[in-house]
């Protein structure tokens, strides 16, 4: 077997060498540092990508051959790398302004109605937010809304929540034979549809689901069941005819409230699951269960942002005497 | 300047249309000669040498396009003619395809040729379906003569030429939303890379060219490259239609020599013939809706005081400071009553319409835009609105898929840039503002 010869990048000061072919974005996910926002790229969608613009870096070095910087901010999911190529991301000045807007873009019209969306706590227009959003709108203009649609028994389409990333139309297009899901009109009032709000009967369809990054395609088995930080990962397989059956399970005591496909650390799923393991096999009975997982939550509800960080008060001593300095109470004071 | 035409001089001719009075005008002659003398390379050798720049607004260079494209054998290559024509302000292809349409089948066939592509299209956008008949009839006639089919000119070179066309969307302009609708699907730009010329058509290596890029090439086959280069000036060489429009006497579809002063072009009788009704010169939208408004001060001159010309390199001169663009040659003059503020909101909807909706900062961007500059036009704008434009046209701008960004975020930006004291004008005197007719002055600007 021939060698191939890997091309070194340097992303934020930082080298990697990936095989050629290799987009920014993956490189940067294989150096594991400095990786750009992702919400319409999908590893596992082809053709996905490049539409949501949050992931756009700098590229001030094209490659060894042709060291001329790249004219425009250029989207990394979608842009191979090239030997000796130079990318600034978070060192830019230039990349965090331009993805500021990207943010803004995608936030006027959407309904921050993240107090009543299942997607809350593991949505990524959120972290996105929280990273790179403004505190205060600049927009004052009515929002645009939509209708909710029932797209068959499991799943429920809220388009207002939709930011347009293209990932359920992917996944649509590589589940079925005809095109049955897509988008309709132009412009800020696209939609996505199925054919005439006809159902996607693929028994693969409840990967919509997984692939949204935002609250706009939802379980309708667990709708307003639970905010998802008070559910627990459980990690379970079976076997199943159709799928690979391996899945994570998510408990309120001693209820699986939720069944999803197993996330990788960029939140994308590892296998497709299903509409059986899914939606059908909520009892713990019908799984082997490997174990609680520390699932990898990317999202600021897991950064401590909202959740104490140790489940006691530190100060001991203090507690123990019982005058209520030192606890939490006190200190909430 | 010479005052030679190359693409409009039979424009005129009764039955021009016909092919017989076509090739009595000589034409079809750079079919026969590409086939029986040049041959492929040598053809795109003359396009190269006759510096023709791409029409559609981009101005990037026709042959070197060509020789981009991806030749490995066994891939068929196609080429498809760019007839979609929306930009606001541009009218020259539909003036062109509909008056002399066999200039564009044999710039198709010598194309085609040239580039060993055996099946073409001309995508034309869909409201002009009379241009569609025209072509077709073309088509048919120059079949019946045996340029086109099977075997042409005894060769053993085939070539099924194509017209379809869009739906009415400005987007299916841009080559690959194009090449997606020609395809069936729907008309989003692709991300690129692949360009076409590797991956365009069935994702096979194809060309994308403008009408008028592609009727100019039976001259220069006939004439020879360098005879092209001769015309214009420096890098912008040939000729150029030209679509005048807006406040001036002679509106219409004009093709110049490159290089023609803009102030000749405006007020001489060949042209313009000036501006109507005794009025003074406002502003210029010297290459279609896309390209930054610049005021009256600006258009005729640079801001180093030379004479501008209608060439590439001399409107563009002073970047987006001070110059603009020669786009696609949509030529737009505004006399001293156009309130620029209303023009603004008017291209911005246009945008907002037209945009595909695939890239958050196009779909999202150019609604708010076109919602502020409403409220401004209407007498509800904020001091805070005009700098908010101007960042939010700042933040769409080269952040998109496709050129469309741009396009829309330009003129939003250089209105503001030229034209502030109006935008404030508005801003502060929202009741006189909204009069009928009313219309802020600044006579520094007018000529
Ligand atoms: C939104 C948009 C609309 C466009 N519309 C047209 C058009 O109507 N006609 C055209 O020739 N080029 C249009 N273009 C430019 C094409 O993408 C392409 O550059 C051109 O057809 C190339 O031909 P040329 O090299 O001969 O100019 C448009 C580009 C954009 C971004
Ligand atoms: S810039 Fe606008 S028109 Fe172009 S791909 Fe993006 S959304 Fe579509
Ligand atoms: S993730 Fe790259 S553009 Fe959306």
């Amino acid at each position: 077997m021939s060698e191939i010869s890997l091309f070194k990048v340097t992303i934020d000061g930082e080298e990697v060498e990936v095989a050629p072919g290799t987009t920014i974005l993956q490189a940067a996910r294989q150096l594991g540092k400095h990786v750009p926002p992702a919400m319409c790229y999908y590893t596992k969608l082809q053709g996905s990508g490049g539409k949501c613009r949050t992931c756009i870096v700098k590229v001030t070095a094209g490659s060894t051959k042709d060291p001329r910087p790249m004219p425009k901010l250029v989207a990394s999911c979608r842009t191979p790398v090239m030997d000796g190529m130079v990318v600034a991301n978070e060192t830019s000045p230039e990349v965090i302004e331009a993805r500021k807007g990207v943010t803004e873009f995608l936030l006027i019209n959407h309904p921050l109605d993240c107090p009543i969306c299942d997607q809350a706590g593991e949505c990524h227009l959120q972290d996105l937010g929280y990273e790179h959003g403004a505190q205060k709108t600049r927009y004052d203009f009515e929002r645009r809304t939509f209708d909710k649609i029932d797209i068959g028994p499991y799943v429920q389409l809220h388009m207002t929540r939709c930011i347009l990333c293209y990932r359920c139309v992917y996944t649509a297009d590589q589940i079925t034979d005809k095109r049955v899901h897509g988008v309709l009109d132009r412009g800020d009032h696209s939609e996505i549809s199925t054919y005439i709000e006809k159902a996607i009967t693929n028994d693969f369809s409840g990967n919509v689901i997984d692939v949204c990054p935002v609250g706009a395609l939802t379980d309708k088995t667990f709708r307003f069941k639970s905010r998802v930080w008070f559910t627990k990962p459980v990690y379970a397989h079976r076997n199943c005819p159709k799928c690979t059956g391996k899945v994570t399970l998510w408990y309120k005591g001693d209820d699986v409230l939720r069944v999803t496909g197993r996330k990788d650390k960029w939140g994308e799923l590892e296998d497709f699951i299903c509409n059986t393991c899914r939606f059908e096999t909520k009892k713990t009975a019908d799984w082997v269960i490997e174990g609680v997982v520390n699932v990898d939550r990317h999202s600021v509800i897991s950064q401590n942002k909202y959740t104490l960080k140790a489940e006691k008060p530190v100060v001991p001593e203090l507690a123990s005497k019982h005058t209520g300095e030192g606890t939490w109470d006190h200190q909430l004071k | 300047m010479g005052k030679i035409k190359i693409l409009t001089k039979d424009i005129g001719t009764p039955n021009l249309q016909n092919i017989d009075v076509y090739i009595s005008k000589g034409g079809y002659a750079s079919v026969e000669k590409a086939i029986k003398t040049l041959g492929p390379d040598a053809v795109v050798e003359e396009v190269k040498k006759s510096g023709l720049r791409g029409r559609g607004g981009a101005g990037f260079p026709t042959g070197m396009k060509w020789s981009f494209i991806d030749k490995t054998p066994g891939k068929s290559r196609y080429l498809v003619c760019n007839a979609d024509e929306s930009e606001p302000g541009t009218f020259k292809d539909r003036y062109l395809m509909a008056e002399n349409p066999h200039v564009l089948i044999e710039g198709m066939i010598t194309s085609s040729f040239a580039l060993g592509a055996n099946r073409s299209y001309i995508y034309v956008r869909g409201e002009l379906i009379y241009v569609v008949r025209i072509l077709q009839k073309a088509i048919d006639e120059a079949k019946a003569k045996g340029y086109l089919g099977k075997n042409i000119l005894g060769s053993g070179f085939d070539l099924d030429l194509n017209v379809t066309c869009g739906a009415g969307a400005y987007i299916c302009g841009e080559e690959t939303a194009l090449i997606e609708s020609l395809e069936g699907k729907r008309g989003n730009p692709r991300i690129k890379p692949p360009f076409p010329a590797i991956a365009g058509l069935w994702g096979m290596p194809t060309v994308v060219n403008n009408v008028e890029s592609i009727a100019a090439v039976p001259w220069i086959v006939v004439n020879g490259g360098e005879e092209y280069a001769k015309l214009g000036i420096g890098k912008s060489t040939g000729t150029k239609l030209i679509s005048a429009g807006g406040h001036i006497n002679k509106p219409g579809v004009y093709e110049i020599e490159l290089g023609v002063p803009v102030e000749e072009f405006i007020y001489s009788d060949e042209y313009c013939g000036g501006i109507w009704k005794n009025r003074k010169l406002k502003a210029v939208v010297a290459g279609g809706s896309s390209v930054p408004i610049l005021p009256a001060n600006l258009i005729t001159k640079t801001a180093n005081g030379e004479a501008r010309l209608m060439s590439y390199e001399s409107l563009s001169d002073g970047g987006f400071a001070t110059g603009t663009m020669l786009g696609s040659g949509g030529f737009i003059a505004y006399d001293e009553t156009a309130c620029i503020v209303k023009n603004t909101w008017n291209f911005a909807r246009f945008y907002h319409h037209e945009s595909c909706g695939q890239c958050s900062p196009c779909r999202e961007g150019t609604g708010w835009m076109e919602k502020v500059l409403h409220n401004i036009e209407h007498g509800h704008g904020k001091p805070s609105d005009i700098d908010l434009l101007v960042d939010v046209a700042k933040k769409i701008e080269g952040n998109t898929i496709c050129p469309l960004g741009d396009a829309a975020a330009w003129p939003v930006a250089s209105a503001v840039r030229h034209f502030r004291d109006e935008f404030e004008w508005h801003i502060k005197n929202p009741s006189a503002a909204t009069q009928p007719g009313a219309v802020f002055r600044n006579e520094a600007v007018l000529a």
